[in-house]
């Protein structure tokens, strides 16, 4: 493949999910699954030989329609992207798979499920285009229809309280899109540009850019869910139905933790202060604290993980911290390639966990007819596919080995000892804890004896396998890390100081 | 890579691939399962016999996989870890034919034997663990595989049992979690075989490293049960017996001695370990857990909570021996490693015995037990002679060298401990042989499992008689080449000559 064409594949990550989704939209009901799947299946073939090229041949940069920055819009991928895309491919082919026999139970098909399959690949186009895109107001783009689809998506059944806490996300979305928006329009006005490379060559210091991107990250803040701007999250993501929780616990926060994480390390790595990196450290511990403790205490299965999203995501911002330090030299912080990997890798195996537990409660809701806790009792003897994909994605968020959230906790452990931060430690141990409480909870009910035989409503095999896979997967990322390493690394930005201001050369 | 790589890896397969193909296999299918559990346990043992073979004539055994950044997972084969397999692949293998009698006809077996052979996976990668990172990993899937197994029964009371169980090894893994960063951040991999590491940083953090031993001591000592982390495992009773039996023996308390043995020898080195000052403290912590296990053993009336506390004391004879410099008090601490496994197997196959043919659970009630079930008795008789200490059996074996060990150090408090324990010993041991030879029994005894000729199962007798005669013939063959206390000796040797 030569140079134009592997970059041309960043245009087709974009454009793959959205023709699906007009192809899905047009089609008679009966058959938008089977081309939303094959849709699935093509993007994340797409989203395999991106990463393939980006890690043979480095990053790539496409100039949509040949333009070029400042003038035209680039997309844009390295190392850091590619492990994001490959995450959402992977998750988002399985949760499709999943979704297909789940929407063909009657009792989920209410409402307007006929809109998953465009809503849920026009959400993933804009999953694809925030991890491609190298444009500050293309990025406001994505962001706005990635708030959309997932409000769209979150009340789908169409019940009650869905409809309530999918009021809440919206209003949760569109003021984090606007304190965005905002933060944007004052860079525009300073610097007349909107790429990102040109917006970080142009940066000076000053307040006003401060300000500008204190704007920009609140509202990245927001969509992110971090403590104590997760008000929207445990409602959302639990009253939506099993697939749509699994992609927006899993996937959709994500993107917008990826963007802070990209613009403090590549844009704003001259503005950012050690004081506004502990800042968000201490958010993220309150996070992990408060989420997983909030979990513990839920009786209900879904909103017991969506509570758990909470914590995790708490994890993901210890990085900031740990990557915000003064040092004059690389080798005097050899911990910064650990604190980088651990909290990414902390972002993907939580994306896969997540996925995993939230289909897997699916099974059970289904199977059962109820989320509460304890009618999972004795499941263990009739579900063991289910229960063991429960514990799968249990034990990699717990971060026990060998999964990847040990290895991601590991790392971010390790660069809390080698800095001196150590601070952070019992957060993370803490954080383990409760995590296994509300984890073995769930599979002490799934062990439960029962007197009486509980009479299971059929589920489809591929639900309970899909979970599995997922499940699978949480722990063989900790088996290998390697490969991801290597990904990472391509033009990772950790390789040269966060702070203080450094010449930037992307 | 060559077969001698690839060996660690296959012992460590050997039983994980019977125990994930047993999942998929129907409830059903018992014949299957029992070929796949027996192939996977006489192909480890084979292996690993082989294995210590190649060991004498000079061969070495590595595997390496790079997880990436620093994390390295490594299987190595030392004669520390191989005593160690050596005892788990035995005892899993009589374990599992006592299992199999034992659960016949009852529900879920699929899962049961299933996670019985990840149990014994993850003890066999702890003892060829070559870092310390590899032992974590292999500390920690111990947990998770144990605890169904100690649920089994899903009664509430194994229901709480489990919650308790977790609770304790997850907040030990936790503790160990940090401390084994730590020990990276301090020395890197800690590679086994090189020791020494530490003794390098000793000047100028010797007191970060004697905060991190207690803080790694804290994380081990929860399974090793030391006092006061001892809380889980007379709980963990309401297991199922060859459950309580392998967790006993191998598996679960085992990891943490073993841990500890790793840490003092291997991670700090002896003479770091005592020019920093642990050895003593570490000595008086397993004194006060031997000397208070027995005493609650004692007061004890269930028998199989009676054998758990006796656990909690014998089983700190190791970490006693550790505690000791010397090599023949390592000699002893290391040989007890196996002789407490195999007497202590016995005492438990005989109590499930006693259990599932005579439904008695308690110690009043075995008056005269001896007449119903002579065989089992005498094999109890046996084992409890040798956790008392007396000779020919192999716990006076490791005994009489932890005591000279102590002597030569100078520690005449150690041996009165010893002696102490041993009285101990004798009286929560001797008054059950003496009930059950010499005693009328109470009523007519009633049976809920019959044999044709045997006083129970095959399946049950079998086992408890090999392993009774097992620790008969390691204390009597104690000075020959192939012996435990032989292979303990060379260790020690080794460890000393460094």
């Amino acid at each position: 493949m030569n140079a134009a064409a592997s970059s041309a594949l960043l245009a087709v990550l974009i454009a793959a999910p959205v023709t699906g989704a007009l192809i899905a939209f047009l089609l008679p009901v009966r058959l938008r699954a089977t081309a939303g799947i094959l849709t699935a299946a093509a993007t994340t073939a797409a989203t395999a030989a991106t990463a393939w090229r980006v890690a043979a041949d480095g990053a790539h940069r496409h100039a949509l329609g040949g333009w070029g920055a400042p003038l035209g819009i680039d997309l844009y991928a390295d190392g850091l992207s590619c492990v994001f895309l490959l995450m959402t491919g992977i998750v988002g082919l399985f949760v499709s798979v999943y979704a297909k026999p789940f929407f063909a139970q009657p009792e989920e098909n209410k409402g307007a499920t006929e809109l998953f399959w465009p809503l849920w690949l026009i959400l993933w186009a804009s999953l694809n285009g925030m991890f491609l895109s190298a444009d500050l107001f293309n990025l406001y783009v994505m962001l706005e229809v990635m708030g959309l689809s997932a409000v769209a998506l979150a009340v789908l059944s169409g019940r009650p309280p869905a409809l309530v806490a999918g009021l809440r996300y919206l209003l949760a979305a569109i003021a984090g899109s606007m304190a965005y928006l905002m933060g944007v329009a004052m860079i525009y006005g300073a610097v007349s540009a909107l790429d990102l490379q040109i917006v970080a060559a142009g940066i000076e210091q000053g307040r006003s850019f401060r300000v500008a991107f204190s704007l920009i990250l609140v509202g990245l803040l927001v969509k992110t869910a971090v403590f104590p701007l997760h008000f929207w999250l445990p409602g959302a993501h639990s009253t939506a139905q099993a697939p749509v929780s699994a992609i927006l616990s899993a996937l959709v926060v994500k993107a917008s933790f990826y963007l802070i994480l990209r613009l403090w390390v590549d844009v704003f790595d001259g503005s950012v202060t050690v004081a506004a990196g502990q800042a968000l450290g201490a958010l993220g511990a309150a996070a992990i604290i408060w989420g997983s403790y909030q979990a513990l205490r839920q009786r209900r299965l879904k909103l017991m993980v969506a509570h758990s999203t909470v914590g995790q995501i708490g994890y993901m911002f210890l990085l900031f911290p740990l990557i915000t330090v003064v040092y004059q030299d690389v080798a005097e912080a050899p911990w910064l390639a650990h604190a980088w990997t651990g909290g990414v890798y902390q972002a993907i195996a939580h994306g896969f966990a997540k996925a995993a537990m939230f289909l897997a409660v699916g099974v059970f809701a289904m199977a059962v007819g109820s989320d509460d806790r304890d009618s999972t009792v004795g499941l263990v003897g009739q579900l063991p596919m289910t229960t063991f994909a429960l514990a799968l994605a249990g034990v990699s968020l717990i971060g026990l080995p060998p999964s990847g959230g040990f290895v991601a906790k590991w790392m971010l452990l390790k660069a809390a000892f080698t800095s001196g931060q150590w601070w952070w430690a019992p957060v993370i141990l803490l954080g383990s804890f409760l995590t296994a409480g509300y984890v073995f909870m769930v599979l002490r009910q799934a062990f439960a004896p029962t007197s009486h035989k509980i009479k299971l409503k059929p589920v489809p095999r591929t639900m309970e396998v899909t979970a599995l896979v997922l499940g699978a997967a949480a722990i063989i990322i900790g088996f290998r890390a390697e490969e991801f390493l290597l990904l990472l690394d391509v033009e990772a930005a950790f390789q040269e100081p966060v702070e203080p201001h450094r010449a930037n050369d992307r | 890579m060559t077969l001698n790589e690839s060996l660690p890896l296959i012992i460590v397969a050997s039983s994980l691939v019977p125990g994930l193909i047993i999942f998929f296999l129907a409830e059903h299918q018992a014949t299957a399962r029992t070929i796949l559990n027996m192939f996977g346990a006489v192909l480890k043992m084979a292996l690993i016999l082989a294995v210590y073979y190649g060991i004498l004539r000079g061969n070495e055994y590595e595997f390496r996989y790079d997880i990436g950044v620093d994390l390295e997972f490594v299987l190595r084969v030392d004669l520390l870890s191989l005593l160690f397999a050596i005892l788990s692949s035995i005892l899993w293998l009589v374990t599992t034919v006592y299992a199999i009698g034992y659960l016949e006809g009852s529900p879920f077996r699929r899962r049961f034997f299933g996670f019985f052979s990840i149990c014994v996976t993850a003890s066999t990668g702890i003892a060829l663990s070559g870092n310390i990172v590899t032992f974590f990993i292999f500390y920690e899937f111990l947990t998770l595989a144990t605890y169904p197994l100690v649920v089994h029964r899903g009664t509430e009371k194994a229901l709480q049992a489990g919650r308790t169980y977790l609770w304790y090894t997850i907040g030990g893994g936790t503790v160990l979690f940090v401390g084994v960063v730590w020990l990276f951040v301090l020395g890197g991999s800690m590679e086994f075989d090189r020791t020494g590491v530490l003794a390098g940083l000793a000047e100028d953090h010797s007191r970060q490293l004697r905060i991190l031993f207690w803080v790694l001591i804290a994380g081990l000592g929860v399974k090793a049960a030391l006092v006061p982390l001892h809380g889980w495992l007379p709980i963990a009773m309401v297991a199922p017996a060859p459950v309580s039996a392998l967790l006993h023996a191998v598996a679960v308390v085992k990891a943490g001695a073993f841990g500890i043995v790793r840490l003092v020898y291997d991670v700090y080195g002896i003479e770091l370990a005592d020019a920093l000052g642990l050895l003593t403290p570490l000595a008086v912590i397993a004194t006060v857990t031997i000397i208070y296990g027995s005493m609650r053993a004692l007061a004890q009336d269930d028998l199989k909570r009676r054998l758990a506390y006796s656990t909690v004391s014998q089983l700190s004879y190791i970490a006693l021996g550790t505690a000791i410099v010397g090599v023949t008090a390592s000699t002893g601490a290391l040989a007890h490693l196996v002789h407490q496994g195999v007497m202590k197997i016995t005492l438990f196959f005989c109590a499930g015995n006693i259990a599932e043919t005579l439904g008695v659970h308690k110690v009043s009630e075995l008056n005269g037990v001896g007449r119903r079930m002579p065989v089992t008795m005498a094999a109890f008789t046996i084992a409890a002679f040798g956790m008392i200490g007396l000779p020919p059996v192999a716990g006076f074996v490791s005994k009489w060298y932890l005591g000279l060990g102590a002597l030569e150090v100078g520690s005449a408090w150690i041996v009165a401990v010893l002696l102490a324990s041993s009285a101990l010993n004798a009286s929560y041991f001797l008054p059950i042989v003496y009930a059950a030879w010499f005693r009328e029994p109470d009523g007519e005894w009633k049976t809920y499992r019959t044999a044709r000729y045997l006083e129970t199962p095959w399946m049950l007798l079998g086992p408890t008689v090999a392993t009774a005669v097992l620790s008969l013939a390691i204390g009597l063959f104690a000075v020959t080449q192939w012996s435990p206390l032989e292979m303990a000796r060379q260790i020690a040797e080794e460890l000393y000559s460094k």
